[in-house]
């Protein structure tokens, strides 16, 4: 397998916004999961023209192999700054792989309240799951061996862009 | 040299002393801290990272608040935690310290939080652990005789970074009783590290060490030319015990001559803060109107105490 070609991810943010789009509800908020999620949760927030912040949710105190790897270096506060309860959430991410990261970032949502209902937009999905979770919005499938990975980060303008780094 | 605290991959596997922890240590543990404040302001101020691990609190020495905030920490990252009153029971009894290591260890304990009089006493439980081949079972010094104390210095650090943000050009003065404080021990070593300014070293000639100056701090034995053109003042307490050794007259004549009042407060910047490890005697080190002054942040203290306590243990655990 050789390397993808890579996307326009800005362009991703704009096909996922119109995937969400008529799926709104009036009181539809977004939950960005740290780093990469947390950055596109913003472009959709401005597309989509949704009044009031998004939360951020970091999941390192959720990982489920801190008792192997430890408490990642580098964590940072989640902050859900509304009222959780019996709000529609989106939550959202770079990339969807084992769905680890996704059924982490549930167990904290709830640790706030009781949404109405949790569905997930991400910009890739690579296969790959090791619990059943699926992505309800999602713009671009791709195949990919286990030792690459997709890293999405900002250029020196801000457009964020996707690498595709070989860890063989 | 062997640092005891470090595991072979040099990240932290006990937490024993200030002193010799690289910069960046202080600093990621100071930034995990900052996650953790919000855990407690949640409705479920609880995360699943330490579920189904077993904390002992160890006091060999008695101190409600310490091992209430070490037990809160604990419980706030959802491990189990059982409270041993040593000093009234096992070593009351007879049995060695390192007995009492031994069969907590056969009970699958994963971490020891340690309040010994005895200045060495988290060391040597550490090494023994090394020595019988237990390094997954960490250690937590909360606070050995004169020695250290060290997480009391990093929510101290924590404290100052909150409202300075940064070391670099801040005079600190360290006010009291600095003889017998293990807090001022690990503030003076932790405020060398993150690279402070100037630390000052305030306090009757009886109550500061002899050589105190090879720690790079400047002596003061005049409290207001100490408190002169500080951004932090860290009050200690005095223990009432200090008062029968005929190391100072009398509370009363403490208070005259180092006792903080507005007044001498005023001789600070503008926008010092004042901290307190706690507890407090009022009247005694510190006047109420400063203690309850608006320049005062003794119970922020106390609040980023839980998150650095809970940043210390889920680190250690992690390594």
């Amino acid at each position: 397998m050789s390397l993808p070609t890579l996307p326009d991810a800005e362009a991703q943010c704009v096909a996922l916004a119109e995937l969400i789009r008529p799926k709104l509800q009036p009181d539809t908020m977004l939950v960005g999961i740290h780093s990469g999620g947390v950055w596109i949760a913003r472009r959709l927030s401005e597309l989509l023209g949704l009044p009031g912040e998004i939360g951020l949710i970091d999941v390192s105190f959720y990982r489920d192999d801190f008792g192997e790897k430890g408490l990642h270096p580098q964590v940072k506060p989640t902050s859900i700054p509304f009222e959780i309860e019996a709000r529609h959430l989106i939550l959202v991410d770079d990339v969807l792989y084992t769905g680890r990261t996704t059924r982490a970032a549930i167990n904290e949502l709830f640790d706030y309240g009781r949404p109405a209902s949790v569905k997930l937009a991400v910009l890739a999905d690579r296969g790959g799951r090791e619990l059943p979770v699926c992505a309800e919005f999602c713009t671009w499938q791709v195949e990919l061996e286990e030792s690459k990975e997709l890293v999405l980060e900002p250029d020196p303008s801000g457009r964020l862009q996707w690498r595709c780094v070989d860890h063989a | 040299m062997h640092n005891p605290q470090l595991n072979a991959h040099g990240e932290l596997n006990h937490l024993l002393s200030i002193d010799g922890l690289p910069r960046d240590v202080l600093t990621h543990i100071l930034d995990t801290a900052s996650s953790f404040l919000e855990v407690s302001d949640r409705d479920v101020k609880k995360v699943p990272l330490l579920r189904g691990k077993s904390v002992f609190n160890l006091f060999f020495e008695n101190s409600t608040r310490t091992r209430t905030t070490f037990e809160i920490a604990a419980k706030r990252l959802s491990a189990d935690v059982i409270n041993l009153d040593v000093a009234r029971s096992s070593t009351a009894k007879g049995e060695t310290l390192l007995d009492t290591v031994d069969n907590l260890v056969s009970m699958h304990a994963d971490m020891f939080v340690v309040r010994h009089a005895s200045s060495g006493a988290p060391y040597l439980i550490a090494e023994h652990l090394r020595r019988t081949g237990r390094d997954d079972v960490h250690v937590v010094n909360a606070g050995d005789g004169r020695h250290a104390h060290p997480t009391q210095g990093l929510l101290d650090m924590f404290t100052i970074r909150h409202f300075k943000k940064d070391f670099s050009n801040l005079t600190v003065a360290i006010v009291g009783d600095i003889l017998h404080s293990r807090v001022a021990r690990s503030d003076i070593h932790a405020l060398g590290a993150l690279g402070a300014a100037e630390v000052r070293a305030v306090g009757p000639q009886t109550l500061l060490p002899t050589a105190i100056e090879r720690m790079g701090v400047r002596v003061f034995k005049d409290l207001r030319e100490g408190i002169s053109g500080c951004d932090v003042v860290i009050m200690l307490r005095l223990q009432n015990e200090r008062m029968n050794g005929a190391l100072l007259p009398s509370a009363g004549e403490y208070f005259k001559c180092y006792g903080l009042t507005p007044e001498v407060l005023a001789l600070a910047k503008e926008d010092a803060i004042v901290m307190h490890p706690g507890p407090m005697n009022r009247g005694v080190e510190i006047d109420s109107a400063v203690a309850d002054g608006p320049q005062a942040v003794i119970l922020s203290q106390v609040t980023f105490g839980i998150a650095v306590r809970m940043a210390v243990m889920s680190i250690l655990a992690g390594n």
